[in-house]
């Protein structure tokens, strides 16, 4: 991904002349380099699906264990929030494609413009992602010593609010206990995806820059690609942890 | 068995430890003669293939097909025999007989507590009668611990919210060691013990001994009655809660229509997140008594219920459970 | 001849001075030896910590440190020695620096990731020693739960950092190789020319990018555990810590295998090398490499089998780590074959070659002991165990790392070490290593537990010679450091060929060029051809 060659060396470059910019001098040519990366990006990806494929295991297990806990915990998430950050992350996903499309048709203008677009729907989901915090650290459904699961209830009730009464399926003393997992495991899972996705706008933000000055052509633009394919990575995560975290049991 | 002194094999005084040195022996053996194999092959060729001049080189050879096969092939049924011989050991180490006898283990940091039915308590010591199989269910109050009987050849890990169990069926009278082979803490190489068989007189007159507070069942009842127990759990089944009378083994319906046989694990789980599983015509009134109990009144309370069921046998519980697995897992499995 | 070799001029070591051209450096060759200058670093601290352990336990009362001080001692004895030394050992000394020029390549595919993972390395050995100086950690390298996330007050936290950190530098290098392997070889050198240490590096790979990732989450879970009282393993809010040790296994079982195979490619290479002659049956050994990094991933539960495991599932488990056994002992019989009329002699790294061999086989087929059920439930978290895996980690993983280092010494170098002494150290670490671990063996059928500070007097003795041992064998450690150091200076100058190897590698001069090669070579003939040349021109200066 780099445009500078290194320790070079005339002997080494029998066919210096008629490098691309951008061809490392390790290199041999401009598809070799691509390839390259394309296959470290793809390998990165596997040990990304390993990293989280942990947490889905617990999840899993635990789930089984304690679903009518899950079921009745994943009722306190926001169905409009989850949905609208689902819509927003599918539509980055969208603008991350046609960056790259730009970006492969010597389009620098719209390179920029679908990136800085991609970027921006990225800040809208950890907005969304910040008020869904706020709402659990204000209703004391974070765990450890403070969680407490009736306060939302009681809470609302005090407030005039009005509450839903639906038959509990286990009494308070055991949701207590064991949604304390649920919320563990769904601020691990969403916190590592929003971590993600910080480090991908991140990424995009010198991405925007290189594509602004122009460093990308036909002929190279893997960095955009490569961005891309992490980005549309932390869609799918977030594809399959919306039903897990927030459809546990809402066709009841 | 010792050499020069110096003890390197330990004592057979189980059942077990006949068989399972009798597998040693023969996987020692198997290795061995491998190694050693080996070892005289790649120190001879090492001789005999010696350069003996400068620029020499080896001769061609890029393999042998029939060789791979039989070098893949002959460890592959040598493993299989292993794992057969093994599989058959661990799979009798697995099964309590029926009538083997009930002992309780605690595991805290840094102590085993024992409990005997007949109300026995002992720390770091554990009197057991020879020629008898012992069945011992474990438990922890805090971290993972494992219980080890190195002159009976088997272990077992104490795990906090589960009961585990072990059995052995120990064969000479004499003072063996106890130890906690999960790391533990600061004490893990202080909780150790020693554990004293006994010949079968000797048992009875040790039982006989100690028992101030009655049987492990009596300290339950007691126990039964402190917590008020009784005043829902009516003999007759017109309490609020159900009856307690000859429910081991037995198959009970659930509000929302499983049924559940009744064992150790099941109860434990009703007296610890009570709502967990409640029995169909009940209502879910039962404080949980989870971080309220102890594990040594807990196994006090289990032996009171058992004692009410004479005639299920004393082990019927993890006998059933032990089929599939040697825990007999206590966590509340709300499952659907 | 070799008074009339000389230095060449040019090469990677002179191509710059200066701290900055170093810390800068896109150089494999110069990330390896900064690697190999941090690791043995590492590999002195640790061995430090082996050393007080041994000490405290010449005697049975427990009384020359505080029972805390000494489970901190064999913690950070198995942290530092399994994440910051073997695991880095042989990939990222040995394997950075050497698979570029046996495949032909200039460089691994991406030099400013690898340079990266080095900085990667230090920063999660900064929390790791952080964390020692803060007063240390005592779980055990394991970090079981519910221990660790909740009895103990000791610093979990910037160890566990460290060792998530030191992971991703562990992932960068294998994914670093597998995409050079896969892109970067030199026309002709094909899948089945591979030199068999670069496809033990491949397998090796494979498992750091696919291991890793799972031990770095169940670390994130731990910490959420330890730093915001998050409960996913605490089993009074209804947690399961038997699932920490699955997800811990799960790495770390494999890991055994991030140390193990790279020496067996180092031994592959040696064994051939001083043969003078092909590896008998290449593919098999090619292949059993692979084998062993699948067959790692499904026995991880025999780690397990006193956890209150299922009968059923631990029948299951024990079946499979069986299969482990076949390819390992497919390799060891390949290499006896290999050397039946070869031309054999016995330089320094062909002892330890031998030495490996040895100990190998007896860490292997004691590690037969303990796929068997019924044995293992006595010998589970005994010394039988710790000797066991001592066997293939210290002698086979470090013996191979020697081995591979004595090898490519003159290589990474010009220049040649002290033979004499350099044998003295082989046979000291073979006569040590055997004197330390062969009596944990009995002391461990005896019924000894690991990780207690104090034991029963009848086990004193075979805990004396093992204590004995272990001088025998931290002084066959120091050794290699001074004559390897003096060599630097002093010591003969090498050329390009010293062992007369068939190798790619060793047809450039040594030290190596920054780009290896002057031009691409290109591969005519099959590995480890000793009747023909490698490349069809030689570029010996």
């Amino acid at each position: 991904m780099s445009n500078t060659v290194a320790h070079a060396d005339p002997h080494a470059h029998p066919h210096a002349h008629a490098h691309h910019p951008a061809l490392q001098h390790h290199f041999d040519t401009m598809s070799q380099q691509k390839e390259a990366a394309v296959i470290g990006m793809w390998v990165f990806l596997l040990t990304e699906i390993l990293f989280f494929g942990g947490l889905f295991v617990a999840y899993m297990i635990y789930r089984v264990w304690y679903f009518d806990a899950f079921a009745e915990a994943s009722r306190r998430l926001s169905l409009f929030w989850g949905g609208l950050n689902t819509a927003v992350l599918i539509g980055s996903s969208l603008t991350m494609a046609l960056a790259v499309r730009a970006a492969q048709t010597n389009n620098r203008k719209w390179t920029v413009n679908w990136l800085v677009l991609t970027m921006l729907l990225g800040c809208v989901f950890l907005g969304v992602k910040v008020i869904e915090y706020e709402d659990k650290f204000a209703n004391y459904e974070v765990p450890g010593a403070n969680y407490n699961w009736v306060y939302h209830e009681q809470h609302a009730a005090a407030e005039g609010h009005a509450v839903e009464h639906r038959p509990l399926s286990q009494t308070p003393e055991q949701l207590q206990r064991t949604t304390q997992l649920y919320f563990s495991l769904y601020f691990t899972m969403t916190g590592l995806h929003a971590l993600h996705m910080i480090i991908g706008v991140g990424l995009m933000l010198v991405i925007t820059w290189m594509a602004w000055k122009g460093k990308f052509d036909a002929e190279y633009y893997t960095p955009v690609e490569m961005s891309g394919l992490y980005w549309h990575f932390v869609d799918i995560v977030w594809i399959f942890l919306f039903p897990l975290l927030y459809l546990v049991e809402r066709h009841t | 068995m010792s050499i020069f002194g110096i003890p390197i094999f330990p004592e057979q005084a189980s059942v077990f430890a006949k068989d399972v040195d009798a597998l040693y022996f023969f996987i020692l053996a198997t290795c061995a003669f491998f190694a050693i194999g080996v070892s005289i092959a790649v120190v001879w060729l090492g001789i005999k293939y010696h350069k003996t001049h400068d620029g020499q080189i080896g001769a061609r050879i890029e393999g042998n097909l029939p060789l791979e096969l039989l070098w893949s092939v002959i460890p592959t049924i040598i493993a299989m025999f292993m794992f057969g011989w093994g599989a058959s050991v661990y799979y009798h180490l697995r099964r309590p007989p029926d009538e083997a006898l009930q002992i309780y283990a605690v595991g805290k940091q840094w102590m085993w507590k024992f409990q005997h039915l007949e109300g026995q308590r002992e720390i770091n010591e554990l009197h057991i009668p020879s020629g008898r199989p012992v069945k011992i269910t474990i438990s922890s109050e805090d971290v993972l611990h494992s219980l080890y009987f190195p002159a009976f050849r088997t272990k077992m890990d104490a795990i906090p919210g589960r009961y585990t169990e072990l059995w052995f069926e120990a064969q000479k009278p004499g003072v063996y060691h106890i130890f906690c082979t999960e790391y533990c803490g600061t004490n893990h190489a202080g909780m150790i013990g020693s554990v004293t068989v006994l010949e079968p007189a000797q048992y009875q007159a040790w039982l006989q001994g100690g028992g101030m507070e009655g049987t492990l069942a009596q300290r339950g009842a007691k126990l039964f009655t402190d917590l008020a127990c009784q005043t829902c759990h009516l003999d007759t089944g017109q309490g609020r809660g159900p009856s307690l009378k000859d429910l081991m083994g037995r198959t009970e319906e659930m509000q929302d229509g499983t049924t559940v046989v009744v064992d150790e694990a099941y109860l434990r789980e009703s007296i610890l997140t009570s709502q967990a599983k409640v029995v169909k015509g009940f209502q879910p009134l039962m404080p949980t008594f989870q971080g309220l109990i102890s594990e040594e009144n807990l196994v006090a309370l289990i032996e009171h219920v058992k004692s009410l069921s004479p005639n299920a046998a004393t082990t019927s519980a993890p006998a059933s459970a032990g089929a599939a697995g040697a825990a007999t897992t206590a966590r509340p499995a709300e499952k659907k | 001849m070799l008074d009339t070799l000389k230095i060449p001029e040019r090469h990677y070591l002179n191509n710059g001075h200066g701290l900055a051209s170093w810390l800068l450096t896109k150089d494999h060759k110069r990330i390896a030896i900064m690697y190999l200058i941090s690791i043995s670093v590492m590999f002195l601290l640790g061995g430090l910590f082996a050393m007080f352990i041994r000490l405290e336990l010449a005697t049975p009362q427990g009384d020359f440190v505080n029972a805390d001080t000494y489970n901190k001692f064999f913690t950070l004895h198995g942290v530092i020695m399994v994440f910051f030394f073997l695991i880095p050992s042989i990939p990222a000394v040995l394997g950075n620096f050497l698979i570029p020029p046996m495949i032909g390549a200039k460089d691994l595919a991406f030099p400013r990731i690898n340079l990266l993972s080095l900085y990667i390395y230090w920063l999660g050995g900064v929390f790791t020693l952080a964390a020692m100086v803060m007063g240390g950690v005592d779980t055990g390298w394991t970090f079981y739960t519910p221990y660790s996330a909740t009895a103990t007050n000791t610093h979990v936290i910037p160890t566990a950092l460290g060792i998530f950190i030191a992971g991703f530098s562990s992932i960068l290098t294998g994914l670093n190789f597998i995409v050079t392997i896969h892109r970067m070889r030199a026309p002709g050198m094909t899948w089945f020319r591979l030199p068999l240490f670069v496809w033990a590096h491949y397998a090796t790979s494979l498992v750091q990018v696919l291991g890793t990732p799972v031990i770095a989450i169940t670390i994130v879970m731990l910490f959420v555990e330890n730093a915001f009282g998050f409960g996913i393993f605490d089993p009074a809010r209804g947690g399961d810590p038997v699932l920490f040790q699955h997800l811990f296994w799960f790495y770390s079982h494999p890991a055994v295998y991030i140390m193990i195979l790279p020496a067996l490619g180092v031994i592959s290479e040696l064994i051939s090398t001083f043969s003078k002659k092909m590896i008998f049956g290449y593919s098999f050994v090619a292949f059993s490499s692979l084998a062993i990094a699948v067959f790692g991933f499904i026995v991880w539960a025999h780690h397990m089998f006193v956890a209150g495991m299922s009968t059923y599932s631990a029948m299951v488990f024990s079946f499979l780590s069986f299969s482990v056994a076949i390819p390992s002992a497919v390799k060891v019989f390949n290499w006896t074959a290999t050397l039946y009329k070869g031309a054999i002699s016995f330089e320094t790294p062909m002892l330890y070659a031998y030495g490996f061999m040895g100990l190998f086989l007896i860490g292997g087929l004691t590690g037969l002991f303990l796929a068997t059920l019924g044995m293992d439930i006595h010998l589970h978290d005994t010394y039988f165990v710790v000797a066991h895996f001592h066997y293939i980690m210290v002698g086979g993983a470090i013996m191979g790392y020697l081995g591979g280092l004595h090898f490519w010494w003159p290589k990474m170098t010009g220049r040649m070490y002290s033979e004499f002494f350099s044998r003295i150290a082989a046979i000291l670490v073979f006569v040590g290593f055997n004197l330390t671990f062969f009596p944990q063996f009995v002391v461990g059928y005896l019924g000894m537990p690991r990780r207690y500070h104090s034991y029963p007097d009848e086990m004193q003795v075979l805990n004396v010679m093992s204590s004995a041992g272990a001088s025998v064998l931290g002084l066959g450690y120091a050794l290699p450091v001074i004559y390897l150091l003096y060599s630097l200076k002093k010591g003969a100058v090498a050329g390009p060929n010293p062992f007369a190897a068939s190798g790619l590698e060793w047809h450039t001069q040594s030290p190596p060029l920054t780009e290896n090669f002057i031009e691409v070579p290109e591969v005519v003939s099959e590995p480890y051809e000793y009747e023909h040349a490698v490349a069809k021109e030689s570029h010996l200066v």
